[in-house]
């Protein structure tokens, strides 16, 4: 560079304004005027509302709500889990007069929406994923769904499907959410046909979609013939199997539409069924616990419609056993159960209630799964 | 069919070889050319994700994913451009403007590609190499983009246009002696210009192949630091075109490596086969780097090694 004089660092400075105005501009939504009595609700998502995954499969649920008579809704998309979220909420009250808010990502809760909850005792904070203990506010609430169910149903379908009988699982990171999925997944499986097993790459991290197709194309090239994932946008992966000319099970919500051959079937949040649920009863006026959970009994998660190449034994042996969560007289983990180390982690005639909060700390991978939890 | 075993992993390899090294390719090349000029252009991640964005939108909208791949290509030029204009303001610290502009590129790109999350884009063409195999694995992983032999083939000829053409001899005396360049007539700000523009151009391009081809889809976390990481591979590379070429194909097959030894049962490390080639990167640069002397190919203007 040559010397000279006019322009300072402020030329730096001012390029730099510029890129983070671009950022911030992309957070930002036009506030809504604020309703007159009418129950504002606000949703908070932590990536793009249509992903085809996490984020659309509440961006579902908020639709749902927005249809409600005298409810608005506000939205507000990529908000990052860190004091970020609870700015955003604290605007959306204050400056929107929210009552109820959804944040949904799971990193939100401790401590941002716990903190504002002790502050704001007349707002309903519903969050998605978190666990609720004695002795935090009573405005908050978490709320899950045990999408495991689902998972498992998927499950029987690419059992009946897969003629290799290796299946595929592309998965984030070895939490206990995620080990339930493969777990159930495999379950499933393995109720079609004992020999089935199902090999499990870890990415990493939640959004990776160069390494997501680069695992769906190895266990494609391994033989597996039905993939399926625990990503927070199973988009990749569903593409890659369709590519692949193999077949996929969806996640989050349904994706058929990306892969209209290989996709069978999915497990899907069935937030659109849950969220005006809830906000019906909070504008009724009545206590929600603070602990909500459940599953297809309860209508928390669903599975996307067959695709019309899954034959009639797949779907009559998926649709009993939806049946039977339906009645709840069926349960996923039930003993006698070996983890692919060889070591019982359930004992025989142990059947383990699927709310059962040891199932939210599952961290084994069971007998016919092919990858490791460390 | 059955699976291939431990065959997997090297047809992995040459596979994510091919398929995750273009980005990279096209990203190098062009920093490369920025580079030659005496002129670091760190902004090249905010281009790559900016012609990430517009390939896909235009591509969408105009059905021909070749004019996705023109697009990304002006609009990273632009984004060239805007960075050599800031820079040949007086007293302005390229390093800075370069990472300003990376926040401004993603930023932008963010904002204005909210309505192509959801769509499909056509894709880009691919040939088929493989056709003679029976094995799908094989088939797929010889399943190769064009935008991949056009990227091997600008190696080489930057190579000779560096050495030989009157074009690469200007822009290595305006990279090697801002003086020499300015005795000799030749103006160093307008030939940095048209370096950085063709540098972001290519990213632009390299970008696209992301949204285009490989995952194929346009989404905000599509590009996971290919655009930077090209950077420091022009470094590795040692200002060499086909030094490029070697480390963007080192670089896709080591990353292809993690998900192929987990595909085949290898469950344990993966944490570390995902890393490999950061740290392939930095064990080189620990072998190769020497107190005493700046790093040999640089050019002599280049603001990182003065």
């Amino acid at each position: 560079m040559t010397s000279g004089s006019g322009f300072s660092r402020r030329a730096v400075l001012a390029g730099l304004g510029v890129g983070a105005a671009g950022l911030a501009a992309d957070g930002l939504v036009a506030p809504a005027a604020r309703a007159a009595g009418k129950t504002v609700v606000g949703f908070i998502y932590v990536g793009t509302a249509n992903d085809y995954g996490y984020n659309q499969a509440h961006a579902e649920g908020a639709a749902a709500v927005r249809k409600m008579p005298g409810v608005t809704v506000l939205e507000q998309a990529r908000v990052p889990e860190t004091v970020a979220v609870q700015n955003t909420m604290d605007g959306m009250i204050n400056l929107d007069g929210a009552s109820i808010l959804f944040p949904t990502s799971f990193g939100y809760f401790d401590p941002f929406v716990l903190r504002l909850a002790k502050s704001k005792p007349k707002v309903q904070f519903l969050h998605a994923g978190g666990l609720w203990k004695e002795g935090e506010p009573l405005n908050a609430h978490s709320y899950f769904g045990f999408i495991s169910q689902a998972v498992y149903t998927a499950g029987i379908v690419a059992g009946h499907m897969s003629k290799s009988k290796k299946l595929g699982f592309i998965a984030a990171k070895p939490i206990p959410q995620v080990l339930r999925n493969i777990n159930a997944f495999t379950l499933g499986a393995q109720s079609v046909d004992p020999s089935i097993t199902t090999t499990v790459v870890f990415t990493g991290d939640w959004f990776l979609p160069v390494r997501e197709a680069e695992a769906a194309n190895s266990l494609a090239d391994q033989g597996a013939d039905v993939l399926t994932c625990h990503v927070d946008s199973p988009k990749v992966v569903m593409e890659t199997a369709e590519k692949r000319g193999i077949f996929c099970t969806g996640y989050h919500t349904n994706q058929a539409v990306l892969a209209p051959k290989a996709y069978l079937t999915g497990a899907e949040w069935n937030w659109t069924g849950l969220y005006p649920r809830l906000v019906g009863d909070l504008i009724a006026g009545k206590t929600l616990p603070n602990m909500i959970r459940g599953g297809f009994r309860e209508g928390f998660v669903r599975n996307s419609a067959y695709n019309a190449i899954v034959p009639e034994a797949a779907r009559k042996q998926a649709d009993a056993v939806r049946e039977q969560f339906m009645a709840g007289s069926f349960a996923v983990f039930k003993g006698p159960l070996k983890d692919n180390k060889g070591n019982t982690v359930i004992g025989a005639g142990t059947t383990v209630d699927e709310f059962d909060l040891v199932l939210e700390q599952m961290n084994y991978l069971v007998a016919g799964v092919i990858g490791s939890t460390g | 069919m059955s699976g291939i075993g431990w065959w997997g992993v090297p047809v992995a390899v040459l596979a994510g070889a091919i398929r995750v090294s273009t980005p990279f390719l096209f990203v190098s090349l062009g920093e490369l050319v920025t580079e030659k000029s005496g002129r670091v252009n760190l902004g090249l991640e905010g281009t790559l994700v900016m012609g990430a964005m517009s390939g896909f939108a235009v591509a969408w909208l105009t059905g021909s994913p070749w004019l996705g791949v023109l697009a990304a290509a002006l609009v990273g030029a632009l984004l060239g451009v805007l960075h050599a204009a800031i820079c040949s303001l007086p007293r302005v610290n390229p390093i800075a403007v370069g990472i300003a502009m990376m926040l401004f590129g993603t930023g932008l790109a963010f904002y204005l590609g909210k309505p192509f999350i959801e769509p499909k884009a056509p894709e880009l063409p691919a040939l088929d190499l493989g056709a003679w195999s029976t094995s799908p694995a094989i088939r797929s992983a010889l399943k190769v983009n064009a935008l991949f032999f056009i990227g091997v083939a600008l190696a080489p000829a930057l190579v000779w246009m560096l050495r030989n053409s009157g074009i690469g001899l200007v822009l290595r005396m305006v990279g090697d002696s801002e003086d020499a360049a300015r005795a000799m007539g030749y103006s160093p700000r307008l030939v940095r210009l048209a370096a950085t523009a063709f540098g972001g151009a290519m990213a632009g391009i390299g970008g696209s192949f992301l949204s285009l081809y490989y995952p194929g889809s346009w989404n905000e976390g599509l590009s996971s630091g290919q655009g930077i990481t090209a950077v420091a591979l022009v470094i590795f590379a040692r200002w060499n075109p086909m030094g490029c070429l070697w480390a963007s194909l080192l670089f896709g097959g080591a990353g292809a490596l993690g998900p192929a030894l987990q595909a085949i049962g290898v469950t344990g490390f993966y944490h570390l086969f995902n890393a490999l080639p950061y740290m392939v990167t930095l064990l080189i640069m620990i072998i190769s780097c020497s107190p005493d002397r700046t790093l040999a190919g640089a050019p002599g203007e280049l603001s990182i090694t003065r």
